[in-house]
């Protein structure tokens, strides 16, 4: 099928459509809501497997043969990020039905879920660089509304920063373009890769690069540019703040990869140290941030900061195999930390709060549970045999083969950090005993202050709390399947880090002979 | 006439990042239309300002030279305006939800999450 790697966005946009026109019933909603996951899903895999047999897969859209038309490519690392994107969408989907409430159901939010995953796929599947800008606008629109659905204070309060923060990495974006444009005349990436190695003064070429930098870095909260994702992301309902985890900061890591091996590629001389630095630092702040705090969701936000800087490194290092341990580290990360912020969902509900002060006892009353949120955790954590193991050995070995001792072991010992993370979210929330009632007098005003902040516990009968455990213990599974099977996974992300590392592979699907 | 609007085009960014360095939320809004307004004009300006040469082929040939205006900075523009007025329209809304709710327009008083 010729159309088949433009239907990851076709299906979500469809499927918005049809239920802007079921807007006033909320069960068709659902309904469509679920059909287009499954759709989405479906059409991923298809893409998956058609890429995996055929290779690199490139529409035209309107017939305009590349570079004058937009193109849009579905290369193994794309394709791979589809198939996640539209695996935690699905499950994300189904725990929703049990977990959102009817108000933010009947203001659209199975609609902007959907536009959401539609600016997602655009951004992975696009060849073209300022259709990448309009697919990031897309997701960002969705993502503010999401964000702020709602309107509870706390809301507010993240979206104004959430909005503000992205805009202005957004302006910096599209002036890059703009710039990108004005010294190479053309958008298409697969030209640009050709073209831009010829921009003249190569101080320009510099400038464009680094503000590229600056604006996927805010995207994907890189070091100094981080402080936006722990002020909101712990604001709306859990779900999305789990499609959020799982997938926003995720587009931001792709687009770096995407820009820096292929039209960036020569300047990795002064942009691999820059990378590795901003890693190391990332990974640190992340993962100091989250040992101290109180909040779960907080905690978590810390620790999707703390990996992306892992996956950075992988950019950083700029090696083969550092690619292939970077594109699995990101899908792992993708069902990993979706799950846990689902899980959080489930702590709020069997606790009564976030706040891992105050929760506990839940292993005692349910330790199925307890063993679901142990596999993420652990994963997380990379022990093995879950697939965060396999996916941050491949990077470190990459790491030592290149000979980057020191950012290897800043990574470790960052491990180091998210094991002890995962470790007290089990310490107090699952294993002991949940403290009868505020401990002290201190916390008292605190816990007055936050009255207001916090929204009433909807109370769930046990089916429909057992439904929400199924995208939970899918996840899980196949957290689990992807350690089991990571030889297939790696070989994979192999291939896929092919492409990254040979932009003429990518350059030659979309232009054809032409060259 | 690329100089005079160099310098247009900085004014509206250090307007547009003093405005948003403001702790009123309002100020805030106004410095991110100033912005995308700095890039939008960026984007112009980058393009190549060519005047009363349209982008079209001549009766007698099959080729155009240049220097002609190129279409494509304009396309971009157009799209990139109509983008950011709508994203200014629901950053209107969501201040003026925030100050109904909040009851302040400061953003300093907007830390209720940051412990």
């Amino acid at each position: 099928m010729k159309l088949l790697p433009v239907l990851p966005v076709l299906i979500p946009l469809l499927t918005a459509a049809l239920a802007l026109l079921q807007w006033r019933h909320r069960v068709a909603q659902r309904r469509l809501s679920v059909a287009g996951a499954i759709a989405l899903f479906v059409a991923a895999v298809w893409l998956f497997a058609v890429v995996q047999r055929e290779g690199v897969q490139v529409v035209q859209s309107g017939g305009w043969q590349a570079p004058f038309g937009i193109s849009f490519v579905a290369d193994t690392f794309s394709s791979l990020m589809v198939l996640f994107a539209a695996t935690t969408n699905l499950c994300v989907v189904i725990y929703s039905l049990t977990s959102i409430d009817a108000r933010r159901e009947a203001f659209g939010y199975h609609l902007l879920l959907h536009v959401m995953l539609m600016g997602v796929c655009g951004a992975f599947l696009t060849g073209d660089i300022f259709n990448l800008y309009v697919w990031f606008e897309l997701m960002l629109m969705a993502s503010f509304v999401l964000l702020a659905l709602g309107g509870e204070r706390r809301q507010m309060e993240g979206a104004i920063k959430y909005v503000t923060i992205n805009l202005v990495s957004s302006a910096l974006f599209l002036a890059a373009v703009g710039l990108l444009y004005a010294a190479t005349g053309t958008l298409n990436m697969a030209d640009l890769a050709l073209k831009a190695q010829h921009v003249n003064p190569a101080g320009m070429r510099t400038v464009i690069a680094l503000l590229f930098f600056v604006a996927f870095g805010v995207k994907a909260a890189l070091f100094p540019l981080y402080f936006w994702l722990p002020a909101s992301y712990h604001t709306p309902p859990v779900v999305i703040s789990a499609i959020f985890a799982g997938l926003l900061t995720k587009v931001g890591v792709y687009s770096l990869a995407r820009v820096f091996t292929l039209i960036f590629r020569n300047d990795a001389g002064y942009m691999q140290p820059l990378l590795l630095w901003v890693a190391a630092l990332t990974m640190i702040a992340g993962g100091l941030g989250a040992i101290v705090q109180r909040d779960l969701r907080r905690m978590l936000s810390f620790l999707i900061i703390s990996h992306i800087g892992v996956a950075a490194m992988g950019l950083g290092i700029f090696t083969e195999r550092a690619f292939a341990g970077m594109i699995f580290y990101l899908i792992e990360d993708i069902v990993v930390l979706t799950n846990l912020f689902l899980i959080a969902g489930g702590v709020r509900l069997l606790c009564g709060t976030y706040d891992l002060t105050q929760t506990g006892g839940i292993y005692r009353r349910h330790p199925s549970f307890g063993f679901l949120f142990l596999i993420p955790a652990l994963s997380l954590s990379g022990i093995p045999p879950f697939s965060g193991f396999f996916a941050k050995l491949a990077l470190i070995q990459a790491g030592l083969e290149a000979g980057r001792y020191a950012v290897v072991g800043v990574s470790l010992a960052v491990s180091l950090l998210t094991l002890y993370a995962m470790a007290r979210v089990w310490m107090l929330a699952f294993w002991r005993e949940q403290p009868a009632t505020t401990p002290t007098n201190l916390a008292a005003p605190l816990a007055t202050l936050a009255a207001p902040l916090t929204t009433p516990i909807p109370t769930i009968s046990p089916r429909r709390a057992r439904r929400a455990l199924i995208p939970i213990a899918a996840l899980s599974a196949l957290t689990i399947a992807l350690g089991l099977g990571a030889e297939f996974v790696f070989r994979q992300s192999l291939i896929a880090a092919g492409v990254l590392a040979e932009p003429r592979l990518y350059v030659e699907a979309v232009l054809g002979g032409e060259r | 006439m690329i100089v005079v609007l160099a310098f247009v085009i900085g004014g509206l960014y250090a307007a547009g990042l003093y405005m948003m360095l403001r702790r009123s939320i309002t100020k805030l809004i106004i410095g991110l239309g100033l912005l995308s307004h700095a890039a939008n004009l960026l984007l112009f300006t980058a393009g190549g300002l060519v005047r009363a040469r349209p982008p079209l082929i001549p009766d007698n040939s099959e080729t155009i030279q240049p220097p002609f205006a190129d279409p494509v900075p304009q396309a971009l523009v157009l799209t990139a305006i109509v983008i950011s007025f709508g994203v200014t329209a629901f950053a209107l809304a969501l201040i003026h939800r925030a100050n109904r709710v909040i009851g302040t327009d400061d953003m300093d008083q907007m830390k209720a999450t940051d412990v």
